[in-house]
């Protein structure tokens, strides 16, 4: 199959940091915070780049939507072999609001334009863990979906893909063109070589705005309040199963 | 990448002169990305083992194999020959990180690309690099860089390995002293001479494969720090090579080896300044988690002092040593500027691992936190490729001959 590979790339706060709550209550700390490409869309690039090497696809395009740093971590996926990128500028309050629904939208208006053969997302993004993204652009797309892959093969005309469900694995065969999003176990990312990263100041980045595509960015959801976690209370010993049902019968759980 | 940049020479002194400045202040997009890969390199795959690399003297093969495949052991070398292509400041950039993650890995890192490759890039023939430098840069090879003996260090013309000419080829004896990456070597530049008269001019270089008959290694040294590295004796005795492993021409072994060294400055100024941040790091993360008197200890002035004199340590030799980088990336004079950095740098590792432990107070003293590791770690950026006195002589009399009348 030759052809072109979407891969949706987001900017996240990297996995490693200790996320804070804004004193406001309306968000996290973002500001001075270190962002990174998250992890699922890390094994996204991989994948594409991987059947792109094996001559199974010709190009692989990284998109991603969001402010001007959102450019950095389309740079990365061009250093981990993305051929060009397209940056879809969404800022300001734009961007606090935007969710999988205005990002589907997009990648389903990009998809068409791209005349693309598969979309691969990562399952879901490390900040929102809304899993959602790739859903509903397959069902905007009215393009079949395999998500939570990890394992994906290309045959003539359809993907072959080995998902990661509740009860174990489930092989399914679908249709291209298609929408794939990638699970942990799909592959493991490759750091970008030095050349590389040194080839992708070459590659092209293309602008747009969201009304390019006729993508209207209005949410229909309004976050209220956020909030940390509970702080984990002590927990305490018992030295008998008969101690354990006294104290759980006593908190009512029994 | 090298079209550009010849572009970029070619368009003269102002530009470069601008482009400098400016890369001081803050790296092009490309360096801070390379930059970032390598940090997320090191943060995820040498921090979590550098700990036992160190107690376990453990050569990080598999690490060394992957930072090859990155195009981090022949950073300089052009793509051609199987190099990334870069310029030195990305290598300084790269040789930090790595060593802020494990410094034994950056040392071996250094050494390839700054000592063993370097000489050979810059005066091989070009069947030389083929043979000398193409293989040695995915990794899989290694090669050191034998120039110091038992009898002499920092004074390196008085060099007793001898070379003798034969019809065939040359014969080495003698014996090398404190070789990094001795022992994983497949290949080193060695430096004997040729004819004992002519002193440190009659002093020539070689490239000897290894191992190869005629030539053993002696015990490692079982080292205060940089213990997943290896250091060792190499003993030749009447170890032949061909006539074609002269490296540049006869007596230009002193020349060699001292252009050398100061690229290698850069490499260990890099290594240094990536120790002391990985100490200050460690000590300020303690200073926001430990209470005492009360409150975070980063809150009394004394802890703050400490950390902000590292940091001015820090920054101060990492400037010197992206300038030096940068010189030698224009083609200027930068003998001084890498002195001036690996004094710098190396003296603000122990400085800032020391006060590091000093913070940590008795936990800077057990094994359970990386500041020990980084102390004695740092000990010997002061001391190899060029003692801190010998830097003071090479900056002294550069100083001295920009004020001669």
């Amino acid at each position: 199959m030759s052809g072109r590979v979407l891969v949706g790339v987001k900017r996240v706060i990297d996995y490693a940091v200790k996320i804070r709550v804004k004193p406001d209550h309306t968000g996290v700390v973002t500001d001075g915070v270190k962002h990174s490409m998250n992890p699922f869309c890390e094994i996204a690039v991989e994948e594409a780049v991987k059947l792109k090497e094996k001559k199974l696809i010709q190009e692989v395009v990284a998109v991603s939507c969001g402010p001007q740093q959102s450019q950095e971590t389309i740079r990365t996926a061009l250093a981990m072999g993305a051929d060009r990128g397209i940056h879809v500028e969404v800022s300001g309050k734009d961007y606090d609001s935007l969710g999988p629904l205005q990002v589907s939208k997009i990648l389903a208006a990009l998809a068409k334009k791209e005349e693309a053969q598969l979309v691969i997302l990562g399952k879901q993004a490390i900040d929102d863990d809304c899993n959602q993204t790739g859903q509903m652009t397959a069902a905007l797309l009215d393009w079949p979906q395999g998500t939570f892959a990890s394992e994906v093969s290309l045959e003539a005309g359809k993907v072959k893909v080995v998902r990661e469900i509740d009860g174990g694995l489930e092989t399914i065969k679908i249709n291209t063109p298609a929408v794939l999003t990638a699970d942990l176990r799909l592959n493991t990312p490759r750091y970008a070589t030095l050349p590389n990263i040194m080839k992708a100041k070459k590659k092209k980045i293309a602008n747009m705005k969201p009304a390019d595509l006729g993508v209207d960015l209005t949410s229909r959801l309004e976050v209220l309040r956020v909030d940390e976690p509970p702080q984990r209370q002590a927990g305490m010993k018992v030295e008998t199963v008969e101690d354990l049902v006294g104290k759980l019968k006593e908190a009512g759980k029994v | 990448m090298s079209a550009l940049f010849k572009a970029r020479r070619a368009l003269g002194l102002c530009f470069s002169g601008c482009r400098s400045v400016s890369q001081l202040a803050e790296l092009p997009d490309t360096h801070q990305l390379l930059r970032q890969t390598c940090r997320d390199y090191a943060d995820r795959e040498l921090t979590p083992i550098a700990s036992r690399l160190d107690q376990e003297h453990a050569y990080p093969a598999k690490q060394i194999e992957e930072l090859g495949a990155m195009g981090v052991m022949a950073m300089e070398v052009p793509e051609e020959l199987g190099g990334a292509g870069m310029d030195y400041l990305a290598y300084s950039l790269a040789v930090e990180e790595i060593s802020r993650g494990c410094a034994s890995t950056g040392v071996v890192v250094s050494v390839n690309n700054s000592l063993y490759i370097g000489p050979v890039l810059k005066f091989g023939t070009a069947e030389q690099k083929k043979q000398w430098i193409s293989p040695f840069t995915t990794g899989e090879k290694v090669g050191c860089f034998a120039l110091s003996e038992p009898g002499n260090g920092s004074d390196a013309g008085a060099a007793s390995t001898v070379a003798r000419q034969e019809e065939d080829g040359w014969v080495l004896n003698g014996t090398k002293a404190w070789i990094t990456n001795s022992w994983e070597a497949s290949a080193a530049v060695v430096f004997a001479t040729t004819d004992k008269k002519l002193k440190h001019k009659g002093i020539s270089a070689f490239l000897v494969p290894m191992p190869h008959p005629g030539l053993s290694l002696g015990k490692k040294e079982d080292k205060l720090g940089i213990r997943a590295s290896s250091t060792a004796n190499i003993i030749l005795e009447d170890c032949r090579i061909p006539l074609d492993n002269m490296l540049g021409p006869r007596g230009a072994g002193f020349k060699i080896a001292m252009q050398t060294l100061d690229s290698g400055r850069i490499g260990i100024a890099s290594q240094a300044v990536g120790i002391a941040q990985a100490s200050l790091d460690c000590a300020a993360d303690y200073a926001h988690k430990r209470t005492a008197f009360g409150a975070p200890i980063g809150k009394l002035q004394a802890i703050q002092f400490k950390l902000a004199d590292m940091a001015v340590a820090i920054e101060s030799a990492r400037l010197l040593t992206w300038k030096a980088a940068l010189l030698r990336d224009s083609q200027k004079p930068f003998s001084k500027e890498a002195a001036m950095a690996k004094l710098a740098a190396s003296e603000a590792a122990t400085f800032s691992a020391h006060q590091a432990i000093q913070i940590l107070g008795g936990m800077g003293y057990v094994t359970d936190m990386p500041a020990e590791r980084h102390y004695r770690d740092a000990r010997i950026t002061e001391i190899y490729e060029g003692t801190s006195e010998i830097q003071r002589l090479v900056i002294a009399g550069q100083i001295l001959k920009e004020y001669q009348q």
